[in-house]
């Protein structure tokens, strides 16, 4: 159990990372990248989410899906799930932490179409991971999410400075650098523990 | 709403992977072979006409507070069909394009030709408008797809011609395999916008030289 949860931390943070070797949540990695900070903020709601998300669909499609016989509905019932809960994680934090709202405020109702999160709940689903497992590999997936937006972002202010050809300005470049960091996330591709 | 401009809008000036940079993560992530990327875009572009036909009808009942709820269960809905269809009739395909088929719910596109075109206009306009996206994501896909298939595998055609084996255009040893990997599809993408920039940027500039011999 143990060598399973630590592969699933390492394989999520690094060897099979959600956004350089999956591709899961591009859009965000895209668009909030242009600033440190903001990337940071929106790495940690991910984060948040994502876990949460994990705990809840698992509840959702074992003691509701499969107990009706209606596995097919998992993807409406997932992003509907999804869809609440950032709702209801914007009004908690609205209410009871407000700097945290303030933190994170502007990037919640984005993540509702953010694929990682959804991405990671239909993976969980897929191999049948136990209830521990499911919550590790979405937290971990989240924190995987930030180091990878996060690098990419301060890679990008500094990019966003160069001179480079005209056609290749914003975001051609950007996805050529993003290019270069998967390609460094490759050399992880070997890594096994165990 | 005028055909025309609506074709060249999809296709070219308002493409939505070189231009609206939307549904960034399957144009990455499955642009390895003929087959997937013509699969991933008539999957989309059948979607996209259901979905922004079901809108587009019912945009006067929705209320707009929960209207994005709505366009997501309406969305999600058509995926699930497509899905299941997918694994019933090309079980191959499925398999191939594996979690990112439900993941086409959040796929930017459909959500953002809803929310932009759908629920403003006529059912007819908004299922024109869904094929004509649909159509200008398939091309940018088959594009990637035959540009990162080529370097990458060194075959045309993979998965569909030649009885699924494709054609060998650059003999075994030489195609570079990193195009097919994640970096590959970053690289790609980011050459593939950069010349239609350049494209737009050139046709732009001949139609002010053509205005100015006026």
């Amino acid at each position: 159990m143990a060598q399973q949860i630590i592969g699933i931390i390492i394989a999520a943070l690094l060897s099979q990372n959600f956004i350089l070797v999956k591709f899961y949540g591009i859009c965000p990695f895209m668009g909030v990248s242009k600033k440190i900070d903001t990337a940071l903020g929106m790495g940690m709601a991910v984060t948040f989410v994502m876990a949460l998300a994990s705990a809840v669909c698992y509840g959702v499609y074992y003691g509701l899906l499969v107990k009706l016989g209606l596995e097919y509905l998992e993807t409406v019932a997932f992003i509907l799930v999804i869809a609440a809960l950032v709702q209801v994680v914007e009004m908690f934090l609205k209410k009871s932490i407000p700097a945290l709202y303030k933190a994170l405020g502007v990037f919640l109702p984005l993540i509702t179409t953010n694929c990682a999160v959804l991405g990671v709940v239909l993976v969980n689903v897929q191999e049948g991971y136990n209830f521990l497992l499911s919550v590790i590999n979405g937290a971990a997936g989240g924190l995987g999410f930030t180091l990878a937006i996060v690098l990419f972002a301060s890679v990008r202010e500094r990019v966003n400075k160069a001179d480079c050809p005209e056609c290749f300005k914003g975001f051609p470049i950007a996805l050529i650098s993003a290019g270069l960091l998967a390609l460094a996330f490759m050399g992880f591709s070997g890594l096994k523990i165990f | 709403m005028n055909v025309k401009k609506q074709f060249t809008e999809g296709l070219l000036t308002k493409n939505p992977v070189t231009v609206q940079l939307l549904g960034m993560c399957s144009t990455l992530a499955i642009t390895t072979s003929l087959f997937n990327g013509l699969g991933m875009g008539l999957s989309v572009t059948i979607i996209l006409i259901c979905s922004n036909v079901m809108i587009s009808a019912l945009r006067k009942v929705i209320p707009s507070q929960i209207r994005i709820a709505a366009y997501i269960v309406i969305i999600a809905g058509f995926v699930t069909i497509v899905d299941l269809l997918l694994q019933a009739f090309l079980p191959a395909l499925s398999q191939s394009l594996g979690v990112f088929i439900p993941l086409i719910v959040v796929n930017c596109i459909i959500l953002g030709r809803a929310e932009a075109f759908a629920s403003k206009n006529t059912v007819g306009a908004s299922a024109l408008d869904g094929l004509f996206q649909g159509i200008g994501y398939t091309v940018a896909l088959v594009v990637m797809c035959v540009i990162r298939e080529l370097l990458g595998s060194g075959t045309f055609g993979g998965g569909l011609l030649n009885g699924g084996l494709g054609y060998q255009i650059i003999p075994d040893p030489y195609p570079a395999m990193k195009l097919v990997m994640p970096v590959g599809g970053f690289l790609t993408l980011g050459m593939v916008i950069a010349f239609s920039q350049w494209l737009m940027a050139r046709l732009e500039r001949n139609a002010k030289k053509k205005e100015a011999a006026k």
